[in-house]
């Protein structure tokens, strides 16, 4: 009996927590027109939310792309279709590792940042005193961090993924000896702009979206003690990065599964 | 100002609120008196940081009235709720400052957002409620480093940023040494009088709080226990309030949690330890 009181209590409390979160990104886009108009509130946090996860993301995406270089290279060679290296490394980085790998290093990097700076707003009661002051904190401290996450996670898949076709070049023709022509010119013919490219660029925007979301709302939904901060910190990690992949299979099965 | 001009500028009836099984407040009902000090005690635990929230309107009673310039606080829209917070100053106990700006920029944050006045006016306008608070020529300090007294008197500064009609204390004295106390009780009485405000303190430090209330309520367990000024609660009747404003370790309240006797507890351990 007190399996399933505990499982009823369980699944309201989840069901709670969605409802509480979908009003909460109701909210937080009703804000988002007034943070053009404060445009300074939106650079600062494009900085730390963006800016500064680049080091990372064009670190990670280098050997990325050179273990795709060297993994593709081993393969390929045996069938001798080594030249195929370029549409190897780019379909992989374009259609699934850009934009899943980058929206993982962005959820460790940015997201839990984002969890953090606000649980600890929220419990060293900063929110609250700016309620009582008439400045809503989901306009005035959410919303520029919402946005600023849609934009960023996108450029920083681009980058990851671009900088990840330089790691593999780098590998595969100046190490390994494939020929320069063939691994751009064969990637320029396979990689399609609006079936690749787009499809990956989707997937990053949608990435970015849940990913921002479910930090920001961690943030302000945490129970204001440094142990409450401390786990909505872990939450946001643990649920966007199962977001991220199970979306991203989803996605990839509307895009590119003919399901 | 509102058309309101009556004497009483809170008036909270039959307030009942609870979190949870927990009631808080179970049939409160008080007056805070414009340019007034009134001061809300009780021991810790009873809810006197919820009044404040509720007075705020952050939290919404579960029923009875609560009335601010004659605005029905749970009532109002969103809108309206800012507009009178505008004209409501809180100081939280933990001062609450945005740790990422400057002592400056946190006082001209609350003047930033609701006018549009040049920059050399904020200015001017900050660096008098510094100065009102002895901060002046700490201006360009961030939060983290401040003492917890100088936090508060920022704070504190931040709360008449905007010329309110009324001031929210959270429990301005908790936690001071005993010059920084000093300050702030002086600050509190001073600044009511001179801004013509009225305040709200809500505190369980009896000596300090006595010092400077025109008004003085106690609650406990949810309900108005005492009230008066601070020299009729002194000569009060009533034990409880007597015990609380003694500082009296036993009494109404007791010393030992409930429970068994101590001899039968005794008596007990022996008997069991017999069995063994």
């Amino acid at each position: 009996m007190s399996v399933i009181r505990k499982l009823g209590k369980w699944g309201l409390g989840t069901f709670e927590r969605l409802g509480r979160g979908h009003i909460f990104l109701y909210h937080t886009l009703l804000g988002i027109p007034e943070v053009f108009a404060r445009f300074g509130l939106l650079v600062q946090q494009m900085l730390s939310v963006g800016v500064l996860s680049l080091l990372i993301i064009v670190v990670s995406g280098f050997f990325v792309g050179m273990v795709l270089g060297l993994q593709g290279y081993n393969t390929l060679v045996d069938f001798g279709a080594e030249q195929s290296l370029g549409v190897v490394v780019a379909l992989s980085l374009v259609r699934e590792l850009g934009p899943v790998v980058a929206s993982l290093l962005y959820a460790g990097r940015a997201g839990s940042a984002l969890t953090a700076e606000i649980g600890l707003m929220k419990s060293t009661e900063q929110l609250s005193g700016m309620e009582m002051m008439a400045v809503d904190p989901i306009k005035r401290v959410i919303a520029p961090r919402f946005l600023a996450g849609c934009i960023s996670l996108p450029i920083l898949a681009t980058i990851f993924t671009a900088v990840g076709v330089i790691g593999g070049f780098f590998v595969g023709v100046g190490l390994l000896g494939v020929d320069d022509g063939a691994f751009w010119s064969q990637m320029q013919a396979k990689v399609d702009f609006s079936e690749d490219i787009m499809n990956g660029v989707i997937k990053s925007i949608v990435f970015g979206f849940v990913v921002t979301w479910i930090a920001v709302f961690e943030g302000y939904d945490c129970v204001p003690t440094s142990e409450g901060v401390s786990r909505a910190t872990t939450r946001t990690v643990v649920h966007s990065s199962l977001a991220v992949l199970g979306l991203d299979f989803v996605l990839t099965a509307l895009m590119f599964g003919n399901i | 100002m509102s058309d309101n001009q009556d004497d009483v500028l809170v008036r909270i009836r039959d307030l009942h609120f609870s979190r949870g099984d927990r009631k808080i407040f179970d049939g409160v009902s008080l007056d805070i008196r414009r340019g007034k000090v009134t001061a809300i005690m009780g021991p810790s635990g009873t809810g006197k940081t919820t009044l404040l929230r509720l007075i705020g309107g952050q939290l919404r009673p579960d029923s009875g009235s609560i009335e601010v310039d004659g605005l029905e606080v749970p009532k109002l829209k969103v809108s309206k709720l800012y507009e009178l917070r505008k004209r409501i100053g809180m100081l939280f106990q933990s001062g609450a400052l945005l740790t990422d700006i400057s002592v400056f920029d946190n006082v001209a944050f609350p003047i930033r957002e609701h006018t549009n006045m040049p920059p050399s006016m904020i200015r001017d306008m900050v660096l008098m409620k510094l100065e009102a608070v002895g901060l002046r020529n700490a201006r360009e300090l961030m939060p983290s480093e401040l003492s917890g007294g100088m936090a508060r008197r920022v704070a504190l500064a931040r709360a008449i940023a905007l010329d309110p009609m009324m001031i929210l204390y959270d429990e301005p004295f908790t936690g001071q040494d005993p010059i920084s106390m000093g300050v702030i009780v002086q600050l509190i009485r001073l600044l009511n009088d001179a801004l013509g405000l009225t305040s709200i303190v809500v505190s369980h430090d009896v000596q300090e709080t006595a010092t400077i209330a025109d008004d003085i309520y106690v609650l406990s367990e949810g309900r108005v226990v005492g009230h008066g000024t601070p020299q009729e609660l002194a000569e009060t009747d009533s034990d409880w309030v007597k015990q609380f404003m003694q500082g009296l370790p036993d009494g109404p309240v007791p010393f030992h949690y409930p429970g068994t006797q101590y001899a039968e507890d005794l008596l007990a351990g022996s008997e069991q330890g017999r069995g063994a």
